[in-house]
């Protein structure tokens, strides 16, 4: 398959980021076609189109908007840029190299719900992003694409910027409303879901950059026209990231049903140095590994959720066969307890444990129990925390235990040999 | 004297939200940026413009890790040692940085140029080995880039630009 580019068009289009040149490529052109239709159709379209939730989840980004209440006001929109999956990196390119193409989406949801103010919450540490945006921005209003009555329809939409401040958790929808209202970036309790009772409990929507980005040529070229790409269930082009031990890593913005196999081999170039591949992580870090047996599963969130994984934020880690699965789960629950915000304690104490226990087995002082422990407190942690992070945290150990249980115990009964040659 | 300074500032941003408490995380920054870290008397002033107790908002920002508690270097070091980093050797080159400036994780030069800090994920992943100066990325660290930054922000400070130094891609091993 070749790169389809609907997001990443700065690739083809250099200086799409100055207004003048994103006009001259049909930009504003899907807003103008979203500002002459009514609010439902603007939803019925995006229902149409199939267009699922780049964060994560997943979830069709028609149907969420259709949960807000219509006779609620205010209502907010939320761009949700507080992208820090490790392994994703798509969301800060399209912010930095095509950013009216995001400003325009942002519009075009917020007409869909009728939001009179949109908040960009962005990761503190994307700096150069944020002055794009606010250019952007800029640019829009004077051009009339935003503030009052915008271009004649009665419409009023203000975006504002708002930092995040260092903390994983907030990259979760309610997490991320608690942190925007001034509180720790704690998540609340679902339901009620934000689309009822979101910022300052008035229906808000919280969608992610890459969704929003793809909504102005959904709008210009049709439901139909972005179904020519991926799947029934997963249509159109995702930018897959790829890191980790491959010839090209970088960003490739791929038909949703692209095989691994052909992402990380034609596409990333195959394993460096002339490794093999051991294993790959298909979602950004929290989703569960995947083995070569694997390569020709369709990089789909419904294809990936039946291999056992899933889709996640897009971040594809591939692992050589030179890398130590002890050192790789040290270095995901190492994250995870960083980042538990403690609200929980499955989570809080959960991530403690696991990060004890990969940390000893790491060090070659630990015993075939440590191993059968650290799986047992995974499992423990299971469908008990309060927001996914806990979740990702305990699936991550379980994934890569579900093929390298038996490297584990190799790993700590080698290790203990060299470490205590006279106790055996 | 942050109201003083930023008044313009601040009564724009205080119109963006409905309740004053949402201005924390901005404020916040803000009094970063004129005190350098945020001092009691920072945390005071963001309390009394916000009407909250200081208390709440050191609560709030002990719970972020981009607020300084602490007096910080001129310059911060932000290194991302992750998975996606920690595969292409990023653990090592971090200990190489801390030895080449002879810190401690969290620690700051004598002369108080250089404050080094581990990082969580910069979505950089690929182009790591990555890090951050004040919010600057540089990409594809090397030991020999890492050497060259040091010296050259030592000497010229940041680039202009905003964006870092976007080093070309490392050559690519078959």
């Amino acid at each position: 398959m070749e790169q389809v580019y609907i997001v990443l068009r700065h690739r083809e289009i250099p200086d799409i980021d100055q207004y003048e040149t994103y006009v001259a490529h049909g930009g504003y052109e899907g807003l103008r076609v979203a500002l002459e239709q009514a609010p439902d159709e603007v939803i019925e379209l995006v229902k149409q189109s199939g267009l699922r939730g780049r964060g994560g989840a997943g979830f069709p980004a028609g149907v969420k908007w259709g949960f807000v209440p219509k006779d609620v006001f205010p209502k907010y929109l939320v761009c949700n840029f507080a992208e820090g999956e490790p392994g994703t990196f798509k969301d800060r390119e399209i912010a930095e190299y095509n950013p009216h193409q995001l400003i325009e989406g942002i519009i075009i949801a917020a007409y869909a719900i009728q939001a009179n103010t949109a908040y960009i919450y962005h990761r503190g540490e994307f700096t150069f992003a944020a002055q794009q945006l606010r250019r952007a921005i800029a640019a829009a209003r004077a051009h009339g694409w935003l503030g009052e009555d915008i271009q004649g329809t009665g419409f009023t939409l203000n975006i504002y910027l708002h930092p995040e401040a260092g903390a994983y958790i907030c990259g979760e929808e309610t997490a991320q409303l608690s942190s925007i209202e001034g509180h720790l970036g704690q998540p609340r309790l679902k339901p009620p879901f934000p689309a009822t009772h979101g910022l300052w409990q008035k229906p808000t929507v919280i969608n992610n950059v890459e969704t929003l980005t793809n909504l102005p040529m959904i709008l210009r070229h049709g439901a139909e026209w972005y179904r020519q790409w991926g799947t029934e269930r997963t249509p159109g082009t995702r930018v897959y990231c790829v890191s980790g031990h491959v010839v090209r890593p970088g960003n490739y913005e791929l038909p949703a049903s692209v095989t691994a196999r052909e992402l990380i081999f034609e596409h990333a170039g195959g394993i460096w140095k002339g490794h093999r591949l051991k294993a790959f992580i298909p979602g950004g870090m929290s989703a569960p590994l995947l083995t070569p047996e694997h390569l020709d599963v369709p990089l789909t969130y419904d294809d990936l959720a039946a291999a056992g994984s899933m889709g996640g934020s897009g971040g594809v880690i591939v692992l050589d066969d030179q890398t130590d699965i002890a050192w790789v789960i040290a270095k995901q629950v190492a994250f995870y307890k960083h980042e538990s915000c403690g609200k929980c304690s499955p989570c809080r104490e959960g991530t403690y444990w696991q990060k004890m226990l990969a940390d000893r087995i790491l060090s070659g002082q630990a015993s075939r129990r440590d191993v059968e422990l650290l799986k047992a407190v995974s499992d423990q942690m299971t469908n008990t925390c309060f927001c996914p992070l806990g979740e990702a945290s305990r699936m991550v150990v379980q994934g890569a235990y579900k093929y390298f249980a038996d490297e584990l115990y190799q790993w700590v009964e080698e290790r203990r040999r060299a470490v205590e040659p006279a106790a055996v | 004297m942050l109201r003083e300074n930023r008044s313009t500032e601040i009564e724009e941003l205080l119109g963006h939200y409905p309740e004053k408490r949402a201005a924390m995380i901005p404020l916040l920054y803000m009094a970063q940026e004129e005190y350098g870290y945020l001092t009691p008397q920072a945390i005071k002033e963001v309390a009394d413009i916000l009407e909250l107790d200081p208390t709440d908002v050191y609560g709030v920002a002990r719970f972020y890790s981009l607020f300084y508690l602490e007096p910080v270097g001129k310059f911060v070091i932000r290194f991302c040692t992750d998975l996606p980093c920690a595969l292409v050797g990023a653990e090592e080159l971090y200990r190489y940085l801390l030895e080449t400036l002879g810190l401690e994780e969290g620690g700051t030069t004598s002369d108080g140029i250089f404050t080094v800090q581990e990082a969580v994920c910069l979505a950089s992943c690929g182009t790591a080995p990555v890090m951050q100066i004040n919010f600057q990325y540089f990409e594809h660290l090397t030991r020999e880039k890492l050497d060259e930054i040091l010296a050259l922000v030592r000497a010229q400070g940041l680039p202009p630009n905003g964006k870092g130094l976007r080093f070309a891609p490392r050559p690519q091993q078959q």
